[in-house]
């Protein structure tokens, strides 16, 4: 088989971030070459600049074997590269047909267009493809399933012989995601090359021919789908073997209990989540993607609302209806997503690491004390080890590890006791990981209260004296932490759907 | 060499490439945007006293600062709603409408000046309070907030004066807020006029707050990031009504500036204020997402534009030219941050 396509020695920079280190990748022609890799390991930045988004840095593209440069991607799309981003991109006020034709439109004269022919082209489309959608209906209201099956016939009407899908099940229910791969499988049959981005293990065995295993920017190999087992996969992701190094469980049993949440609710979403966190103590939140897990930790932050349940801090209880509520009651939280969520990426580090105790640093008139500020900036930058050149250095310029320990020092500053960390580590290179590791573990010893949310099984097993399980918004078991525990225990509960509607499960602490 | 990941086993990966590039290290945005109009402000003051003997006189100078005093007022409070990352198109009926409260509480009801002055301030506090309330509370768009905010003030005007103006005839000195200098009687051979101590009074209590106060550190975070703000346990909500409530208060100064210089509130005056004001912190490098400007780069924005429209009736062109002019300069501004955003 010919190469479709062929990325060789492709390097990208952000600022503060190497996002792609020399990486290479190549795509038949009539396969599914899955790419995998934790967040952060540069998936999505290889394919953006696949599909004309992003530019390399250095690095050569060849389609068919004739080298070429994508500036935009309407290039990327005239040499028959077709994408379907991860956040589906239709206008969802215009018709499907319109979607599928926009900037392609055939004209009648005077720049009229041809709507006629427009809808009768993509009902042919369609039809092809086995999909009962009309092309006249406006795509709002459409199920996620069905626009995605609206954004690959746009794909393929532009010729496309490569196709681009970024997590494209991540939306899907079951048959709806049958329904995608029996698409995937004629698209195949066709002579499309299909790269497939996705997390999902079974999916990857279902139907990719290859697998592309990329960790921290940087190409980690390829191998052969049906000959290669998943732990072999795993282990190329995390980069580790399993259980590398443990954790010291410390004996809590007299610690005293600093957060109890009980009968946490809210729709679908949270049901009936209940548990208790220690001083001291790390709690990790395990579960798939959706479990749950980051709904509870906004939750009881009060950063989104709440439907039932009780939350007591040092055994008092708390009525926490906003982030500043949560904030008084000594509760912080450190969002997975800290560009949008954690920082003010345009200020300084001394501002952002001032951010929630702000008025700590005023006067009765409300001036700040900016010096004041800037040594406690200094300290933290010293005592955390945060590699940036002055406290007055934007945010921004920082590296993902360093914005992380940014986000931390503002919440020990306003000392709280109670921290949650949702993805500490992601987006962070890998040895910036094992520094928050540490960190975690240094806070949990002076008695802070912590629980750790991660998708990353090695990263729960690596710091979490408990494991809490979630599974579709179900707290489904507690687990010790320690090398006792194994992560098909975690995943067995992490899929465990059987107990519906039943209480929740918890289990005292080892 | 092809280290494109041909064979089917597991390859090492490519060579890496040599260590990352320090950022480099460079002016802050805003300082240098600031740089670049406070260098145009200079090329126009050389320029326009090349072209004409007229244009660098002492009288001259101190009518263009005159010129300035109200637009740059305006300027400054919506500065400080624009750093939130919001808009406020009510800022010139909302002038208007403090000046007629003025007229009520002077002409009307016989106050004393100190309290009329007051009620024009803490008219405007109210209804910036207002503004805060729809776009913070009940999360309607700044721009629409304070457009219809914009069409209530002025309507209310119209209202309460019955669409005539209120002299100031029966209250002495009133002229003399924005007419008379104070600097002149200590300092006879600088008459600047009170209004533009006015502004630099108001453009400094501005600067103070922005870059000293909690309430300014917050305003910068907000229109960075406002969600994480939200999530350090901020009550963005209250500061953000703060923020409009002070620029409200802000236009009550200008509505006692304007309305002593006319020596009467015009009621039917004010609309097109909000666009010239938006146009000075513009063209002064603050961004109009946010989190980005300086009152310094808006009052430099505000003499740009009264430099720009003496400077040009001095060279006798047309009044319609000095729009054409002005128009074309907030495009050239925001052009010249873009490229400098796209360097960066």
């Amino acid at each position: 088989m010919r190469d479709l396509v062929c990325m060789e020695r492709i390097e990208k920079r952000f600022p503060g971030v190497h996002a792609l280190k020399g990486v290479g990748f190549d795509l038949r022609a009539g396969e599914v070459h899955a790419l995998m890799g934790e967040n952060g390991a540069g998936k999505s930045t290889l394919m953006k600049i696949l599909s004309g988004v992003y530019q390399p840095d250095s690095g050569r593209i060849l389609v068919e074997g004739r080298e070429v440069v994508l500036p935009s991607p309407k290039a990327a799309q005239d040499r028959g590269i077709g994408i379907i981003h991860q956040e589906l991109a239709l206008m969802k006020d215009l018709t499907v047909a319109q979607n599928i034709f926009i900037g392609r439109e055939p004209r009648l004269s005077f720049g009229r267009i041809d709507e006629a022919r427009q809808n009768r082209e993509a009902a042919e489309l369609f039809a092809s493809l086995n999909i009962d959608i009309d092309p006249r209906r406006p795509v709002e209201g459409l199920s996620i399933a069905r626009q995605q099956m609206v954004e690959i016939a746009k794909a393929l009407s532009a010729r496309s012989k490569v196709l681009i899908m970024d997590e494209p099940t991540a939306a899907l229910t079951d048959s709806e995601i049958a329904e995608l791969f029996t698409m995937i499988g004629k698209l195949k049959s066709e002579g499309v090359g299909i790269v497939y981005i996705s997390h999902k293990m079974d999916e990857i065995r279902r139907i990719s021919d290859r697998v592309t295993v990329m960790r921290d920017g940087e190409y980690v190999g390829t191998v052969e789908a049906a000959d290669t087992p998943i732990a072999r996969i795993i282990e190329m992701m995390v980069g580790r073997k399993l259980g590398d190094e443990t954790v010291d469980v410390p004996d809590l049993r007299d610690a005293e209990t600093a957060l109890e949440v009980v009968g946490l609710t809210r729709g679908r979403e949270i049901r009936d989540v209940g548990f208790s966190l220690k001083k001291g103590e790390i709690l990790g939140f395990a579960g798939l993607m959706g479990a749950g897990r980051t709904e509870v930790a906004r939750a009881i932050f009060g950063a989104d609302p709440r439907e039932g349940g009780e939350i007591f801090v040092h055994g008092r209880k708390v009525d926490v209806r906003s982030p500043a509520d949560a904030v008084k009651a000594g509760i912080g939280y450190l969002s997975e997503d800290r560009k949008h969520f954690g920082l003010a990426l345009g200020m300084d580090v001394s501002d952002n690491i001032a951010l929630a105790s702000l008025s700590s640093y005023a006067n009765r008139v409300g001036q700040l004390d900016e010096g004041a500020m800037r040594r406690t900036a200094r300290d933290f930058i010293a005592r955390l080890g945060i590699r940036t050149p002055s406290d007055r250095q934007e945010v921004r310029l920082l590296s993902g590890g360093n914005q992380q320990k940014v986000v931390i020092a503002k919440w020990l500053l306003r000392d709280c006791d109670i921290l949650i960390f949702d993805e500490p580590t992601r987006g962070i290179d890998i040895g910036a990981k094992s520094e928050i590791y540490r960190l975690l573990a240094d806070l949990a010893a002076e008695g802070k209260a912590i629980i750790v949310i991660s998708s990353e099984l090695p990263e729960i097993l690596r710091v979490s004296h408990r494991i809490a399980v979630m599974c579709e918004g179900r707290l489904t078991g507690v687990l010790p932490g320690g090398a006792g525990t194994t992560q098909e225990q975690i995943m067995q509960l992490a899929t465990d759907r059987s107990g519906l509607g039943q209480a929740t499960r918890q289990e005292e602490p080892a | 060499m092809n280290t494109s990941p041909q064979n089917s086993k597991a390859s090492a990966p490519p060579a890496s490439v040599p260590a990352p590039v320090p950022a480099p290290a460079r002016l802050a945005g805003g300082a240098q945007q600031k740089l670049l109009a406070f260098a145009s402000l200079i090329v126009l003051l050389v320029g326009f006293s090349l072209a004409s003997p007229n244009f660098f006189q002492v009288s001259n100078i101190m009518a263009i600062l005159q010129a300035t005093s109200v637009n740059g007022v305006l300027a400054v409070a919506a500065t400080a709603v624009i750093l939130t990352g919001g808009i406020d198109l009510s800022i010139g009926t909302l002038m208007t409408f403090c000046a007629v409260i003025a007229g009520v509480a002077l002409t009307w009801a016989g106050l004393p000046l100190p309290l009329g002055v007051l009620a024009a301030i803490g008219a405007g506090a109210l209804a910036g309070l207002a503004s805060g309330t729809f776009v913070a509370r009940m999360k309607i768009p700044p721009f629409i907030a304070t457009l219809g905010m914009m069409l209530v003030l002025k309507g209310l005007s119209l209202i309460i004066t019955g669409a005539r103006p209120i002299y100031f005839n029966d209250t002495p000195g009133y002229t003399d807020i924005s007419q008379g200098s104070l600097i002149g009687m200590v300092l006879p051979g600088l008459p600047v006029p009170n209004g533009v101590l006015v502004l630099f009074l108001v453009a400094g209590g501005m600067a103070f707050v922005l870059s000293r106060t909690v309430l300014g550190r917050y305003t910068y975070a907000l229109g960075s990031n406002e969600e994480a703000v939200r999530l350090s346990g901020v009550n963005t909500n209250a500061w953000k009504m703060a923020v409009y409530a002070l620029a409200g208060a802000i236009c009550g100064i200008a509505g006692i500036l304007i309305s002593s210089r006319l020596n009467s509130a015009q009621p039917a005056l004010g609309l097109g204020y909000e666009l010239d004001a938006i146009a000075a912190v513009v063209i002064g490098g603050t961004s109009l997402s946010g989190g980005r400007g300086t009152v310094l780069g808006t009052l430099i924005g505000a003499l740009i534009m009264s430099v720009l429209t003496n400077g040009l009736r001095i060279l006798s062109v047309a009044p319609e030219w000095q729009t054409v002019v002005t128009g074309a300069i907030i495009i050239l501004a925001v052009y010249a941050d873009q490229l400098r955003r796209q360097r960066g």
